[in-house]
């Protein structure tokens, strides 16, 4: 136990949305509810994996009858994120098999740890093949214009390393990583020899980050294609124009076809994700409507109605 | 390696034209072989040369994204493999939805 820390204590009912008596039973039913809604792999809530780690916590600790009496120990009065020290000799008379915490248990809170100590899996080690070090995951974000140019990144990670007396801790580290042209989301890019150390003189293992690409306000990616909503105006769509629109690798001016409507498709060649076979990038055109809010641009629209006669149900109607 | 390595570290991305070998992904997945077989068999993993003997199957790059969703559902969410080959399915589609334009 780590003397004198001081951190936010974890309501594991609440995270778990059981009550305080409820049976194994419920409390397996409801963290299973809640996994399927949380998982990183199938929830778009962005505070998913956050969310999904501490139910996990949770879980751990109430679906284990020592475990969860040990912290049950702690009373019924304390409130999810209070400030929480642990009594002096709360645990004693509890005893945990093992390792205590559980393999699976990195990367859960100092909370949990100072009850139920740090876990590791020493044994998934020692399964490496050829004494060759773990593989290790990470995640990298970038913005669509780092994979157009390439782009440098300092990554700080954390691993936990056995000291010479065989105990964990965490190393952190940072590696400056050059992130190359072309790379697509949910795409690996392999670092090699930057995993965990090998085993037994073995060679180190690799790093592997998954590339996650910052939402964009207007560009959307797919595959190595871009696609663009370009708004343009009525007479810009009818009369074609040249207009300058944003690409990715900085603006262009685009010729819009005479005669083009909402939702018409430019494809711009080899403006997409930068490759050997370059993606294309797809500009929507938007039409949008000058507001009709001054009495002169009432009257231009009257006009037109009178003028151009134009009905854009004709077709439905006909066949109504 | 040092612990603070000032020097730049050049990747490979790994696409569809990087081909892994069955160790590399049971490496990278930290899994047995008989995991990823699984996931083959259930044709979540798609290896070319398949039929052949499995130390010659060699997975397309994308193939390693794919093995540890599928394994992370098995262990996290308890799904099983049909589950997890059907919810692959389904994730894709909603990804290929979200990322805009339906039509190609």
């Amino acid at each position: 136990m780590i003397d004198g820390l001081v951190m936010e204590f974890k309501d594991y009912y609440k995270i778990l949305g059981v009550n305080r008596d409820a049976n194994e039973k419920e409390i397996k039913r409801s963290y299973q509810k809640l996994a399927r809604k949380y998982h990183p792999d199938v929830s778009q809530q962005a505070d998913a994996e956050e969310r999904f780690k501490e139910l996990g916590e949770a879980y751990n600790v109430l679906k284990d009858p020592e475990k969860r009496a040990a912290y049950d120990q702690l009373g019924p009065n304390w409130q999810q994120g209070q400030e929480f020290r642990p009594p002096p000799g709360w645990d004693t008379g509890f005893e945990f098999r093992g390792a205590g915490a559980g393999a699976d248990s990195r990367g859960f809170s100092d909370f949990f740890e100072t009850l139920f100590g740090r876990g590791f899996d020493a044994s998934q080690r020692a399964t490496g093949l050829r004494g060759r070090g773990e593989d290790h995951h990470a995640k990298v974000l970038i913005d669509l214009a780092d994979t157009y140019a390439g782009a440098m990144r300092t990554i700080s990670l954390q691993a936990p390393e056995l000291d010479e007396h065989g105990r964990v801790r965490m190393r952190s580290r940072s590696l400056n990583v050059r992130i190359p042209k072309g790379v697509k989301p949910g795409q690996q890019v392999r670092l090699t020899g930057q995993g965990g150390p090998g085993l037994g003189g073995g060679p180190s293992g690799d790093l592997y980050l998954e590339v996650v690409f910052r939402p964009h306000p207007f560009y959307r990616i797919e595959g190595r294609d871009v696609h663009l909503r370009l708004p343009v105006t009525p007479w810009e769509a009818a009369l074609g124009a040249t207009v300058k629109a944003p690409t990715p690798a900085g603006p262009v001016e685009l010729s819009i076809p005479a005669g083009s409507s909402g939702g018409t498709r430019l494809r711009l060649r080899g403006r997409g994700i930068p490759d050997k076979q370059p993606g294309d990038l797809y500009v929507e055109l938007q039409i949008a409507l000058p507001p009709a809010d001054s009495d002169q641009a009432r009257e231009i629209y009257q006009n037109m109605e009178h003028e151009l006669g134009f009905n854009p149900r004709s077709e439905m109607e006909a066949k109504a | 390696m040092s612990q603070n390595d000032p020097a730049v570290v050049k990747g490979l991305i790994i696409d569809d034209e990087v081909l892994l070998t069955l160790e590399e992904i049971c490496h990278a997945c930290s899994v047995e072989a008989t995991y990823i077989v699984e996931l083959v068999e259930e044709g979540v993993l798609e290896p070319r040369r398949h039929g052949e003997l499995a130390d010659q199957w060699r997975f397309p790059g994308t193939s390693l994204r794919r093995a540890r969703m599928a394994l992370r559902l098995q262990r996290d969410l308890q799904v099983n493999l049909a589950g997890v080959a059907l919810t692959l399915e389904l994730l894709e589609e909603i990804e290929s939805l979200r990322s805009g334009l339906p039509e190609r």
